[in-house]
């Protein structure tokens, strides 16, 4: 897919060093443009900085240089709690949900952020896509199952109804049955016209549902394209290992 | 124990919950143990002090209680101005830290200098000379049974309630509440959730202050105003706090109550200066046998 079957970019990353340590870039100089309504995964081997790239774009890692916009929209540098009230969503890996709170608090921070009018609308649609929590709304989230953890974290990232939104590997700790569902959840997410960003070890099942892919070693971009094919293509293990350069975005 | 002991142990108690709601939520937002708190609670007292003197009306003895209406008013006003101090040392010091990401022990380090410089500056201002807001004599009321209060002391007992129940509330109720409870738990996925971090440590700064210039004005209409006042109360606040477990609101003030109580039992059975003893007492066998506190999770 080349750059320009791209509509227009509902997030742009330009030259991306990100790190946490000011000498220490763990993501290298990352470029990519992700369309509107886009299903990209994002692969790569254990340590590549999927996670540092998706938490640098979320504002929780600092960047030591490089460009970021959310559509039009320059959010390099802007704090997570107000890049989340221009709807770039994030669901961290572990711990993305606040074991302590109830299932309806969980919900109800996050429409915090929201005009008053909308919160409560905004919940019980939660509840509706999610009957699982409607039926337990008063119980701490701590007691929840891993899939439905899952399904409050992604309840809660919807809530403010993002333009995009980045999970950091749902499906971790999850059974293949509850993967699917997960995965299906975000492919109907997307369908409503959210842009998905799945950072994923779990290939497979990620490019199953994902239209596009980008792979990322050591820091850097070394693959960008559609995911049809990408699982059976030879050159997905070389790409892991870095020693293969495919298409760049 | 008499039961002149028990009500001069609860109302003790109250005061000593007060300040230890600060400690207790201070502790479990900015994860560590600010020694400069007792700071708040004597510069509350101070504030207040100043407020009445200064203005110098209102002072004639409001029915049954040795004080005149001026003191209540003076009181929140006291503790709006320590909600604020307490927030200008935030700024001034502790957030310098917390963006360094700076190791737990060098804010602890860093609030008991601060302590330090809020007495010496009190005792300047001040002089060391203990101050009273009232001379009046009171007449306790008789409840039977040998349990005697003064007005004074069941209204602190009334007021501390009020405050606990407004907290409570506030923390269980209200959106800036959730937002303490989601920092405290997880405050990288608080961020994530849209919660603004610096205004929710701003509020927990002021609540405490503001708490401990409640607890202030409480102990100087008790016992007396000093700079020292604060810093001797530190013992009892961080054994209340530990006891009740860290971040438990209902847990602080049972933990200042269990505390005053103690004192009061071994102030009436060993001697007045055993005092401090029965706080040291108290912390060291909660750390021992339930160091989470009655109240608190095991923490990791
Ligand atoms: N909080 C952190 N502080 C310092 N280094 C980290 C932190 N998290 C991850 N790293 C380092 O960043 C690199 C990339 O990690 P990460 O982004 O988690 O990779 P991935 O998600 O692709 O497995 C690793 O070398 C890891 O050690
Ligand atoms: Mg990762």
């Amino acid at each position: 897919m080349s750059a320009a079957a791209v509509p227009s970019p509902a997030l742009a990353v330009a030259g991306l060093v990100a790190g946490y340590e000011r000498d220490l870039p763990i993501v290298k100089g990352v470029d990519l443009v992700v369309g509107a309504g886009e299903f990209l995964a994002i692969l790569g081997p254990n340590g590549a900085g999927k996670s540092t790239l998706a938490k640098a774009i979320a504002g929780l890692v600092s960047i030591h240089s490089g460009e970021l916009a959310l559509g039009t929209r320059d959010i390099a540098g802007l704090p997570a709690h107000e890049l989340v009230r221009s709807g770039l969503a994030f669901v961290p890996q572990t711990e993305n949900i606040f074991a302590t709170l109830t299932i309806q608090e969980n919900l109800q921070l996050c429409a915090d952020v929201l005009p008053a009018a909308r919160r409560g609308e905004r919940i019980e649609a939660a509840y509706a896509m999610f009957p699982d929590l409607g039926a337990r709304r008063t119980i701490a989230a701590g007691a929840l199952s891993g899939g439905q953890r899952q399904m409050l974290a992604t309840a809660r990232a919807l809530l403010v109804e993002p333009s995009v939104m980045i999970l950091d590997e749902p499906s971790a700790g999850l059974s293949p049955k509850l993967v699917g569902e997960v995965f299906e959840t975000l492919l109907r997410i997307n369908e409503q016209g959210v842009t998905v960003i799945l950072v994923e070890q779990n290939v497979r099942a990620a490019l199953a549902v994902t239209r596009s892919a980008l792979v990322l070693c050591d820091g850097r971009v070394v693959h960008r394209g559609p995911a049809a094919g990408l699982a059976d293509d030879p050159r997905l293990g070389e790409m892991f290992l870095g020693r293969y350069e495919g298409q760049a975005a | 124990m008499s039961p002149q002991a028990i009500v001069d142990g609860l109302v003790a108690g109250s005061m000593i919950g007060l300040g230890a709601i600060g400690v207790t939520l201070t502790y479990s937002i900015l994860r560590f143990a600010n020694f400069a708190h007792g700071e708040f609670i004597a510069w509350g007292a101070y504030f207040a002090l100043a407020l009445v003197s200064v203005l110098g009306i209102g002072m004639e003895p409001l029915g049954p209680f040795s004080f005149g209406w001026l003191l209540p008013l003076a009181a929140i006003v006291a503790a709006v101005l320590a909600g604020g101090l307490a927030i200008l040392l935030d700024r001034l010091l502790f957030s310098s830290f917390r963006a360094r990401g700076s190791a737990t022990i060098i804010m602890v380090i860093a609030s008991f200098g601060a302590s330090m410089a809020l007495r010496a500056l009190l005792e300047f201002v001040f002089t060391s000379k203990p101050v009273y807001f009232t001379r009046e004599l009171q007449i306790a009321v008789r409840f039977g049974g040998g349990l005697r209060a003064t007005p004074d002391q069941i209204l602190m007992l009334a007021t501390t309630v009020v405050l606990v129940v407004a907290i409570h509330l506030l923390l269980t109720r209200t959106a800036i509440g959730r937002q303490m409870r989601a920092v405290s738990e997880n405050p990288v996925l608080a961020r994530v959730a849209g919660v603004d971090v610096g205004k929710v440590v701003r509020t927990v700064w002021f609540l405490g202050g503001a708490l401990a210039a409640a607890a202030g004005v409480m102990a100087g209409l008790l016992v007396q105003i000093r700079p020292y006042m604060g810093f001797d109360l530190l013992l009892p606040l961080f054994a209340a706090a530990i006891l009740g477990g860290i971040g438990s609101v209902p847990g602080a003030i049972l933990g200042g109550i269990v505390v005053g109580l103690c004192e009061a039992l071994a102030v009436q059975t060993i001697g007045a200066e055993w005092r401090a003893a029965a706080a040291f007492a108290v912390l060291t066998a909660v750390l021992v046998l339930r160091p989470q506190g009655l109240f608190g999770k095991a923490r990791r």
